[in-house]
């Protein structure tokens, strides 16, 4: 290559094109499922069960209609017999011999998981927050052995203690509940969050907090106004992993939820069992509880990427 | 404004003693520059007074409070640090403001922004109070971190090599700069350095460090003149001191117990020798003569030593001429270092 003699290696042009080549391909196979889903979302039953599947296909939001409706089979007479229908929704349903007979479950569960994922996240990342600070600054005893211990938590596969927590949740009124579940997530995430973030600190020079402290501050004043600021890429990348966690997590949330506190990922299966397999309805479903992930993490995109102590720092 | 003393002040990291039973006293209103090699205490000692660090033993004094288990905050120091100096996530402004607008002093924002308007014209950085702070220059960013501390009137300022990351011109102009705003506002200043002419130029009196212990203190001139030891003259004057053994220059006055002799350009007279030796004279050699610009230095090998001495640009000797040298009033050091 005619640029190695520079300390940079600029790729050449076959490197770059490769390079593109490879990361499309990527993007393409790691796609296909979403916009396999994302396109079922928008077919009727029947076309999401047609073999060969159909790639080009009438959208119809009935998949949608379904998924925040239960309906009942009813005969043709008393279809007929009823005033005309009052939207898509409704006509689509009695074509199908069917009519709507009220909300389903689906919106309250997404609600359910909108709480306990966004709750839980906010205690491990302030909680994490905190104790990566204290660590990164001050003498603690026994402090590489407390790290341990909490890096720890995270060795066993979850499930092995399913049982255990299972049956403490019943004796302490917590199954079934928000906050058990934030309770729960938060204390799988915290280990995540102090190690990630106590990197983050690390890497802020403590003269900052220093001078701070000289200039009249006080250490939580001078966390609050230094330290915090330049700790927000960090902060944004630690939010977004156990925001990740908490939203997906299924086998705790089947557990411990079933009714008033289940979540989306439990409940999202259970539409498949109402009236036929309705694929379209699940598609829909699932389409809709990616939303809030991809909505954060493109709100978080600029944190995450912005550096906003580059060059600052002279070494 | 106050004064400032340290009374048998120690501390150590570990096994290492980074400050030793230091005792200092700084006058109000006076310039002090501690001088030192690195790791000889200096920044520690600035950590001990600012706070940040709690000595094992011995107290320190602001304006006759005893302040050694006071934090920070309440100690009413200013400290400029070697690097890392900006908020990165501020303005110039925003970062010349953080000590005004600090809880502990309510200070008005009206007030705050006459305040740092007024700083940023003494340190002319005032046509980029907009800029992110990591949008300077390296000069600009050490001018607002000293401008920072200035826009406090604190006791003490603390400054620990401000100038040492910037290029030699600048730190010459900040060098003036920075005394005339003291000389100025009358603060009292502790300043930390390990380069002999910041220290010479700027200072009411220097301190000498190593290895934690204060060796010698004194004006400039006594510092430079009166030595206490070896280590002392060796730290100032370019070129640095000749040290060489009693005998080899001819020399009358040379006290009992002498064993070095410290020789700078003003303590030896050359002349230039075509033949015989002119009696009570060594016979040297001109090895080289080094143009550094500003100073020309004259390196001499005599009887196996070496001796480096300025010499005028327009000097008729060259490599190879044959010299006279003579002792005028040199420095005496006995066998342990110390002057005689």
């Amino acid at each position: 290559m005619s640029a190695a003699a520079h300390s940079v290696v600029v790729p050449s042009t076959t490197a770059k094109r490769v390079a593109a080549t490879l990361v499309i391909v990527y993007a393409l196979i790691s796609m296909i499922p979403l916009l396999w889903i994302f396109a079922t979302s928008f077919k009727t039953p029947p076309d999401s069960i047609a073999y060969p599947p159909k790639i080009v296909f009438t959208p119809s939001i009935e998949g949608y209609c379904n998924l925040f409706t239960t309906r009942t089979r009813q005969t043709r007479e008393y279809i007929d017999a009823l005033p005309a229908p009052t939207g898509f929704c409704d006509e689509t349903t009695r074509k199908r011999n069917m009519v709507i007979a009220g909300p389903s479950n689906f919106l309250p569960r997404f609600v359910n998981s909108l709480v306990i994922a966004f709750g839980s996240t906010f205690c491990a990342v302030f909680l994490g927050t905190l104790a990566a600070y204290g660590f990164s600054r001050f003498r603690v005893p026994l402090a590489d052995d407390l790290l341990f211990f909490i890096l720890s938590t995270r060795m066993m596969p979850p499930i092995a203690v399913a049982i255990p927590i299972y049956l403490m949740y019943r004796e302490l009124g917590l199954s079934d509940t928000a906050l058990g579940m934030i309770l729960l997530y938060t204390a799988v995430n915290v280990s995540l969050a102090v190690w990630l973030l106590k990197g983050f600190i690390d890497e802020i020079p403590r003269e900052y907090e220093e001078a701070a402290m000289i200039d009249g501050y006080t250490r939580l004043q001078a966390f609050r106004k230094v330290v915090l600021p330049q700790a927000t890429t960090g902060i944004a990348a630690t939010a977004i992993f156990c925001l990740i966690f908490a939203w997906n997590e299924y086998a705790f949330a089947a557990l411990l939820t079933s009714g008033t506190a289940q979540t989306a990922p439990p409940f999202i299966p259970t539409i498949i069992g109402e009236g036929g397999q309705d694929w379209p309805a699940v598609a829909a479903g699932t389409t809709i509880f990616l939303v809030p992930i991809l909505v954060f993490t493109i709100l978080l995109r600029k944190q995450l990427l912005r550096g906003i102590t580059f060059g600052a720092v002279r070494k | 404004m106050a004064e400032v003393s340290l009374r048998g002040v120690s501390k150590s990291f570990g096994d290492t003693e980074a400050v030793s039973e230091l005792s200092l006293d700084i006058a109000d209103g006076e310039f002090v520059v501690l001088l030192g090699p690195t790791g000889a205490g200096k920044t520690t000692t600035l950590r001990l007074i600012a706070g940040l660090e709690r000595p094992e033993a011995g107290s320190i004094l602001i304006g006759g409070r005893d302040v050694t288990r006071v934090e920070p905050a309440s100690r009413d120091t200013a400290f400029v640090f070697q690097q890392y100096s900006l908020y990165p996530h501020l303005t110039v402004f925003e970062n010349l403001a953080f000590p005004l607008r600090s809880p502990a002093r309510r200070m008005s924002e009206a007030a705050v922004k006459a305040r740092v308007a007024e700083v940023a014209k003494l340190v002319r950085i005032d046509h980029k109070l907009e800029n992110r702070a990591t949008r300077l220059s390296g000069g600009e960013m050490q001018r607002v971190a000293i401008g920072r501390a200035l826009v406090r009137r604190p006791a003490i300022y603390l400054m620990d090599e401000p100038l040492s990351s910037l290029d030699a011109k600048l730190r010459a102009d900040l060098r003036l700069e920075l005394k005339r705003i003291q000389a100025e506002l009358g603060s009292t200043m502790l300043y930390v350095t390990h380069d002999q002419i910041e220290a010479m130029t700027m200072a009411d009196r220097i301190g000498i460090l190593s290895e934690g212990r204060l060796v010698q203190i004194g004006t400039p001139r006594e510092i430079y003149t009166a030595p206490a030891n070896l280590h002392v003259a060796a730290r100032l004057g370019r070129p640095a001191i000749n040290l060489l053994p009693v005998g080899l220059l001819p020399d009358a006055a040379a006290p009992a117990g002498a064993a070095t002799i410290g020789a700078r350009t003003e303590h030896i007279a050359i002349g230039k020798v075509n033949g015989a030796v002119a009696s009570g004279a060594a016979n040297g050699r001109v090895e080289w003569i080094e143009h550094l610009g500003d100073q020309n230095h004259l390196h001499v090998a005599v009887a196996g030593h070496k001796l480096v001495t300025l010499v005028d640009a327009a000097t008729e000797l060259r490599p190879g001429d044959g010299v006279s040298l003579q002792l005028k009033n040199p420095l005496y050091f006995d066998a342990a270092g110390a002057r005689l």
